[in-house]
């Protein structure tokens, strides 16, 4: 029986709920980030956790006392907050002298680490610095990525799929469109990613689509790439695996061309022929005797009235 | 002199309307990329690397030219998503946003299916199929439709009767109403017992299958390290007998219950239950006749059967004609004497010599 005694049973309804929420869905949950502030980090890292975490805010944790852990030599500690707090996505700031102002971003799947890629902050300005009035919290972003490095690289790719899904926030069927208010533009070049906030201004331009003027806001970030540490092809293949019953269901007999027609495949029965209808002739007509031997020799109405 | 102003004026609208469009079109050599679900923009042009080199305010002139000119073009895509006024005339525009494209990592992997209950398993060798039964029955005497079960159920809550029978040969002292009271607790009872049973075992099964795929990432637990080492090293053809040990692994080779301790029984403990077990294992060696076990004969049947009917998919002509003399045997004999002959084959393998060694 000791194998009984190990069901981990919750006691209350609210525990249950609790355990329930965290239990692997079908469709997941929006993912959770936590900003974790490392054993020594400048001034410049904690704004940036900060101002990241402003940004963030409703779907992150924002750990600001001094962690003593380093994620490229030891993941456990970091296994270890994602298990507590629920969080998939992690960003960690620390600074010191082999690599100044440097922040590691990166996810995990299965509360292991997936992808980490360490950033270095070579200017920051923060949220505060621009005296501009700001987004409200919890804005969903516009992302975009421009340059070419982000499509042909590695690791640029996988950094761009990181920073969609840092950033993305909750998916929606539908979205206010005088609320699409905040970009987070990422610029690579030179070996150099750019990222740049702004608050969207829509102007008025005469026809349907507004006239777009972009006002800085903040955070923004000059970054270059240092370490990195992907995910292997198979755990990412894995990862990416979609359950059975979200795939759409195969549409049986219907295919579609390069032009996008849709052809339809019907299956019949195969024709009797011999009651193909034909020209009528009068030569052609069935004698009454004929028919009578067709229908086998008593008709309906007669056996009816018998 | 009117053709000539009316050309005028929509020369003049023309162009005005050109010069509206102007402040909303954007030109560019490779056309951005968009998934609208996730409200991004994958801009393909390579950047002008000129400009950006320069200083402060130059650059940041240059990259907000840049980020306007790609968040026009998003916005032009979603304003031309279908869109309509939420909560009615007065409400706010929403646009309807399609099911995001891009893919992106799953946080934990999709939920497991649940293991089938022992019952369920069971049915499933059987052949049993669940039957639907209505949830009201005609009560005959109540003249009335019914539940079959629970509250105000047809014939009456039996557990409520103010009679009970005695039945033959029972003890008439015997109060009969504790009796069915008592079976009906022990009924329950048995069912949670088995409730959990089923619990438990579907919670192992959940926690053993990481054994198997051990996650390729840079850091595994000792525990997990330790459990896939242990099944690598007994999967060999002599289930790693020979397997050369690694430096600090004990001397002894690994059994297969994965370092559990055997349990005995205590020296000194239900003596009934001893006694039952042993008289039991000298009826068994007495008798003549060999120890059935008719659940696992039939079950044996069955999967025997099964596995020929699969094997009998693949085959070629050639060896048909010996399966169909194999199968015309096997229809001679009486469904009876069939079982029987299994049991018998099984009798050497199976529990029964087992039992005589120990003895």
């Amino acid at each position: 029986m000791d194998a009984l005694d190990r069901v981990v049973k919750p006691k209350t309804k609210r525990a249950k709920r609790f355990l329930e929420k965290r239990e692997p869905k079908l469709k997941e949950n929006t993912k959770n980030a936590m900003l974790i502030k490392g054993g020594n980090a400048n001034l410049t890292v904690t704004e940036v956790l900060k101002d990241i975490y402003a940004v963030k805010k409703p779907f992150a944790v924002l750990y600001k006392k001094k962690n003593i852990t380093r994620p490229f030599e030891d993941q456990t500690s970091l296994e270890f907050f994602s298990k507590k707090s629920d969080c998939s996505l992690f960003l960690f700031g620390s600074h010191n002298k082999k690599r100044p102002n440097n922040l590691i971003i990166g996810r995990m799947f299965d509360y292991h680490v997936l992808d980490m890629i360490e950033l270095g902050i070579e200017k920051f300005v923060s949220l505060k610095d621009v005296k501009n009035s700001k987004c409200p919290e919890g804005t969903k972003p516009m992302l975009i990525f421009a340059g070419d490095v982000f499509d042909v690289n590695e690791e640029y790719r996988r950094l761009k799929s990181l920073l969609i899904d840092f950033f993305r926030g909750p998916s929606v069927p539908s979205i206010r469109l005088a609320g699409l208010e905040y970009v987070l533009h990422f610029t690579a070049v030179d070996g150099k990613i750019y990222m740049r906030s702004y608050k969207v201004l829509l102007k008025k331009s005469g026809c349907k689509i507004p006239r777009i003027e972009l006002e800085e806001m903040g955070p923004s970030l000059d970054l270059v790439m240092r370490r990195t540490h992907l995910a292997s092809d198979d755990l990412y293949k894995l990862s990416l695996k979609q359950p059975k019953a979200l795939k759409p269901k195969k549409k049986k007999n219907i295919s579609h061309d390069v032009f996008g027609t849709t052809y339809g495949r019907i299956h019949m029965q195969k024709q009797d022929l011999g009651k193909l209808q034909t020209r009528k002739m009068k030569g052609l007509k069935k004698r009454p005797a004929e028919k009578s031997a067709e229908d086998g020799g008593v008709s309906p109405k007669k056996s009816k009235s018998a | 002199m009117a053709a000539v102003r009316v050309e005028e004026v929509l020369a003049a609208a023309e162009e005005q309307e050109a010069e509206r469009r102007r402040s909303v079109t954007v030109e560019k050599e490779l056309e951005l990329e968009f998934d609208l679900g996730n409200l991004l923009a994958l801009d393909r042009n390579p950047p002008p690397a000129a400009g950006l080199r320069g200083a402060g305010p130059r650059r940041e002139a240059q990259l907000r030219a840049l980020a306007r000119d790609n968040t026009q073009l998003l916005v032009a895509r979603l304003w031309e998503l279908p869109a309509e006024r939420a909560g009615g005339a007065g409400g706010p525009l929403v646009a309807r946003l399609p099911e995001p494209a891009f893919r992106l990592p799953r946080e934990k992997p999709p939920p497991r299916p649940r293991p089938p209950t022992r019952w369920e398993q069971f049915a499933r060798l059987k052949g049993i199929r669940r039957r639907k039964r209505t949830s009201l029955v005609w009560d005959e005497q109540a003249k009335e439709w019914r539940r079959r079960w629970g509250y105000r159920r047809a014939g009456g809550d039996p557990a409520r009767a103010w009679l009970a029978e005695v039945p033959a040969g029972a003890d008439p002292e015997e109060d009969q109403f504790a009796r069915l009271r008592r079976e009906k607790r022990e009924r329950v009872a048995r069912n949670e017992l088995n409730r959990l049973r089923n619990l438990a075992r579907a919670h192992r099964a959940g926690a053993a299958v990481p054994a198997a795929p051990l996650h390729p990432t840079g850091h595994q637990s000792r525990e997990e390290l330790g459990r896939v080492a242990r099944v690598a090293r007994v999967s060999t053809a002599s289930l790693g007998r020979f397997q050369p040990r690694l430096p600090k692994e004990p001397a002894e080779p690994p059994s297969r219950s994965g370092g559990r301790k055997r349990r005995f029984e205590p020296l000194l403990g239900n003596l009934a239950a001893e006694r039952s077990r042993q008289l039991e294992l000298l009826r068994d060696m007495g008798s003549k006749k060999p120890v059935l076990d008719i659940t696992r004969a039939v079950n044996k049947q069955l999967r025997q059967e099964e596995a020929e009917a699969a094997a009998a998919k693949g085959k070629k002509q050639s060896q048909r004609g010996k399966r169909g003399r194999r199968q015309q045997r096997a229809g001679r004999s009486s469904k009876k004497s069939g079982v029987r002959r299994q049991q018998q084959q099984q009798r050497p393998a199976g529990g029964g010599t087992g039992r005589r060694k120990k003895a």
